[in-house]
């Protein structure tokens, strides 16, 4: 592909011995709303955390925009599930956007105007204005994700990964992350999204990735949600897959020949 | 070596009390702990053995003695309290289970701390004896002490028995016991009285610091030779009662030298040991478990080629071959490679004739096994997952070595193959 | 009189390098960690004051703090590597640390006045003032301890200002750090240093098993009622001075041991902020439920 978001290559990442991604291969177009879908367990946060470099790959690579996550970091934001963060934390919305403009050689450096302005342009943006000085334990569901967004939009970065930014929020939060969305893809920013509602997916997204521990498919949604691949990942047909991998795990056999030396 | 022979023949009578004493102790709080531990509830127990020092002091305050009703009747309260002040927090708060821990654990071990000042600068009789809380002191437990533990642990022993499926329940799946509609309220009171209880009876030899270590530690260390809640508690009593007897030797042979560091140090060994050696989860059995993998690896690779050479070359698979010739067909390093046929002619699967080797009748059949598994695997990724044709082969490497007879049936059964496919990717 | 506001001045300083610490302990969870590390710099403050003799040198300043990370790694070590849940690493760790410390006092320093079974349990607050700096033989400048747990502030306050967005950070969201590229693994560490530096210093003062107290109890009152992380600190230092100052009044006033009565005052201070807080938060929702 010439145009490349995200190479994964021969990817293969473990958790506890068995693999919980598995030999999984596919180059992603830029400037797409991109869905990952795949049932519970399917290993699509594992997929998203190994590409942010949060998870270390047993085999494989990933590249990003042709260039390794480490030279390319800015330009990558990523938006973790909601529920992995405790909202209580004593901050407000303006507090947490504000790690958006965070970076590695920055943090102890003062922030600077432009930093508030692209905050405060991103709370704009997400609809949070007035509730900009609100302690986030505060905020309703829908508003915690779109905090999380905010945060992500202040990165300015090019390729967003959200994992499932569409759980527990309400139907005007959606709509509203959806025009969004539209938003950033016609800028040109590439979205990759982990989502689990079947029903909406031909209508979110540009180009789906079908995943159960392995690759099950990918394309556009009419080449991806055909009965035989869905079956293949919903329908329970990879179970030898799941025994295969316990027993891997059981024996602490090395998922591939070429990680160990003779 | 005259006081281990005096320790182990009972010649000093106390010496009956202390180890009757600790085999009380140990075996309550190990059986107690083995449950707090699948709760991982652990570090309530720490709260709750800190919290007992006011309550000691309390009792020793009411009795003006060192009464052991009065001291365990303190101490059972407010190692209550404790437990329930931390749920209150927790319930009540944002603060997580582990700070409520904290702030219960240091401010009730703080009251005690200023009531035992209170003691020391007060007219009491024997008040010495009270430091003995602090770090315990097995040579300190008398004959009318050990029966009070004696009883304790009978209470443990005969309510562990008969609500065994309940604790076990609670201890696996809360919630899940509680949708069955057991009774977990009053099963989870009837534990956490027995855990204070179990608690309260160890202070005495452990002390309030390191009593935690008795609840949490021989469970930990049990964990690693079994999956079996019976079997898990019958070694997390065994180890325990083997430390707190050692323990209370060292002890009594240095006048003076606390028991429970001693005891924590021991069971604590006891853990790593269980931890290097462990047959199920130990540091040793995984090196020694990958290496054997490898090994397998290895020689099944060397059969798989010969398979393929034979194959290749449109021969019988009983035709002799040299060891070269497998090198046709995949990359070994010669040295490797003479070792694996070593290897394999002692397991009487090849059969040296000459400079040439050939396959035995049970060679044949584990060569042919073993290139089927990895052909019908190919196939199973081609047709489930998006896998193409170029990719298959590295999919399936290595496979084929862990497959099982089982799964072998299974995916016959789903793909419909039988024998040896012939494509090879 | 000067005796007093010396040791009201130090243990002040204890409670708020602590409450400081410890606001960034609870917000990770990592409250019962701070207890481990508390407990674990003992063996190291022991085998350093063996070999050089001397309760304040740099040798048991580096020594005990080192221990104290080593406890750290132990219970990653427990968790990752050995698969034991967290919340039992934790107490084997702690207990065989402490365990260790113990051991050697009752061997080594058999009988020793500096370091004895009382002082690991709640330090000798009320004996600072025996270790004086005088310049030019007769100007009294205060203890020895205060000029520590001085040192030990300057080391906190400078880290933490710095590094205050990275420990944010930190603790809202380690995910999201390392997704920044950020080595969360070695910020770990430097709070974990500052904890055990914390310890060591404040052992003389209020000893390894009480300072725990100091720690969490003030920073969770903070969390109580704080909707900002610099509030929460601010107030968690405000919270623990309070408690040293009453406390130590009502030790003199009862004749009671003195840490003792800073932390259980600590802990009621808690329990009062608490139950206000609910009362008004009770008065608030009954008035947005019948507006009058």
């Amino acid at each position: 592909m010439e145009n490349c978001s995200i190479e994964v290559h021969n990817l293969t990442t473990t958790y506890g011995g068995a693999p919980v991604l598995w030999d999984v291969d596919f180059e992603l177009p830029v400037g797409q709303i991109i869905g990952v879908i795949g049932p519970n367990g399917s290993g699509k946060t594992t997929l998203l955390k190994t590409i942010m470099g949060l998870l270390e790959p047993s085999s494989g690579f990933v590249k990003i925009f042709n260039q390794d996550l480490d030279k390319i970091r800015e330009r990558v934001a990523y938006v973790p599930q909601r529920e992995s963060v405790d909202w209580d934390f004593p901050a407000s919305v303006y507090d947490i956007v504000m790690m958006g403009r965070y970076r590695k050689h920055n943090l102890f450096r003062r922030t600077n105007k432009t930093d508030i302005d692209i905050v405060n342009q991103s709370i704009e943006k997400v609809g949070l204005t007035e509730f900009k000085n609100r302690q986030i334990a505060q905020l309703s569901g829908g508003q915690q994700q779109r905090v999380f967004i905010a945060r992500a939009l202040a990165q300015r970065a090019e390729l967003y990964l959200m994992d499932e930014p569409f759980v527990g929020v309400d139907a005007a939060t959606e709509s509203s992350i959806l025009s969004l969305l539209q938003e950033m893809k016609n800028d040109g920013k590439t979205v990759l999204i982990i989502h689990h509602d079947l029903q909406t997916v031909s209508d979110y997204f540009d180009y789906l990735v079908l995943l159960n521990t392995r690759l099950i498919a990918k394309g556009t949604p009419q080449e991806v949600l055909t009965k035989e691949n869905l079956t293949n990942a919903y329908g329970g047909q990879l179970t030898l897959l799941a025994k295969v991998a316990s027993l891997i795990k059981e024996n602490e056999f090395p998922i591939r020949e070429k990680d160990m030396d003779f | 070596m005259q006081t281990l022979i005096d320790f182990i023949t009972f010649k000093d009578p106390n010496v009956i009390y202390v180890v009757l004493g600790m085999i009380c102790i140990n075996t309550s709080s190990a059986v107690i702990g083995t449950f707090a531990f699948l709760r991982k509830r652990a570090l309530i127990g720490d709260a709750i053995a800190h919290a007992l020092l006011p309550g000691v002091c309390l009792g020793f305050i009411l009795a003006g003695d060192k009464n052991i009703i009065y001291l365990l009747g303190g101490a059972f309260l407010t190692g209550w309290l404790a437990t329930f002040l931390v749920d209150y927090i927790v319930n009540q708060t944002k603060i997580k289970q582990d700070a409520a821990i904290g702030i219960v654990l240091s401010t009730l071990f703080a009251f005690g701390i200023v009531l035992m000042s209170v003691i020391q600068n007060g007219d009491y009789a024997n008040e010495g004896g009270l430091n003995n809380f602090l770090f315990g002191q097995a040579a300190a437990i008398n004959k009318d002490e050990v029966y009070i533990f004696g009883i304790i642990l009978l209470v443990i022993l005969v309510a562990t028995y008969f609500f065994y499926r309940a604790f076990l329940s609670i201890s696996f799946n809360y919630d899940f016991a509680a949708s069955a509609g057991l009774p977990v309220k009053t099963i989870e009171f009837v534990l956490t009285s027995l855990t204070v209880l179990a608690i309260a009876a160890g202070i005495q030899a452990l002390g309030v610091v390191l009593m935690s270590a008795l609840i949490i530690t021989p469970a930990a260390a049990a964990r690693f030779w079994s999956n079996n809640l019976r079997v898990m508690l019958l070694i997390a009593v065994v180890f325990s009662v083997f430390s707190g007897v050692l323990g209370a030797y060292v002890s009594y042979a240095n006048a003076g030298v606390p028991t429970g560091p001693w005891v924590v140090l021991i069971l604590s060994l006891i853990t790593i040991i269980s931890f290097v050696f462990s047959t199920k989860k130990g540091i040793l059995y995984r090196i020694l478990l990958a290496n054997k993998n490898k090994r397998k690896i290895f020689t099944e690779n060397i059969l798989k080629s010969i398979f393929q050479w034979h194959e290749k070359k449109q021969k019988d698979i009983a035709e002799p071959f040299a060891a070269a010739d497998l090198l046709s067909v995949r990359l070994f390093s010669t040295r490797e490679l003479n070792k694996g046929l070593v290897k394999l002619k002692q397991k009487g699967l090849l059969v040296a004739d000459g400079t040439k080797f050939y396959l035995s009748a049970e060679g044949i059949v584990e060569s042919k096994r073993i290139v089927r598994l990895h052909r019908l695997w190919e196939h199973y990724l081609l047709r489930r997952t998006s896998m193409d044709e170029n990719h298959v082969h590295a999919g399936a490497e290595a496979i084929e070595h862990v497959l099982s007879p089982e799964i072998e049936k299974e995916l016959e059964k789903e793909l419909g193959i039988l024998g040896i496919p012939k494509d090879d990717y | 009189m000067m005796n007093d506001i010396w040791i009201l001045l130090t243990a002040s300083l204890v409670a708020i390098n602590a409450a400081l610490l410890g606001c960034f302990l609870l917000l990770r969870k990592m409250a019962l960690v701070g207890d481990a590390i508390s407990h674990a710099v003992l063996p190291g403050i022991v085998v350093a004051y063996y070999f050089s003799g001397d309760k304040t040198s740099l040798l048991l300043l580096i020594g005990a703090t080192l221990t104290g990370v080593v406890a750290s790694l132990m219970i990653d070590f427990l968790t990752k590597k050995a698969k034991i849940q967290g919340d039992a690493s934790i107490g084997i760790t702690y207990t065989l640390l402490f365990a260790v410390g113990m051991i050697l006092i009752s061997t080594w320093l058999k009988g020793n006045v500096d370091i004895d079974m009382d002082c690991v349990l709640y330090g000798e607050i009320g004996l600072i003032n025996l270790d004086k700096i005088i310049i030019d033989g007769n100007l009294y400048i205060g203890p020895m301890a205060f000029y520590t747990e001085l040192f030990a502030f300057f080391c906190i306050g400078l880290t933490l200002v710095l590094g205050f967005k990275g420990f944010k950070l930190l603790a809202f969201n380690e995910d999201y750090a390392r997704g920044l590229g950020i080595n969360t693994t070695r910020w770990h560490y430097v709070l974990m240093t500052l904890v055990s530096l914390t310890t060591v210093v404040s052992f003389e003062v209020v000893g390894a098993v009480l300072v725990v107290g100091f720690l969490i109890i003030p920073a969770a009152t903070a969390q109580l009622i704080s909707k900002k992380l610099n509030r929460m600190m601010f107030l968690a230092a405000i919270f623990g001075i309070a408690a040293v100052v009453i406390g130590y009044a009502l030790a003199i006033w009862l004749n009671v041991n003195i840490t003792g009565a800073m932390v259980s005052v600590s802990g009621i201070i808690f329990m009062m902020v608490l139950i206000i807080d609910k009362f008004f938060r009770k008065q608030q929702v009954s008035k947005s439920l019948n507006p009058a």
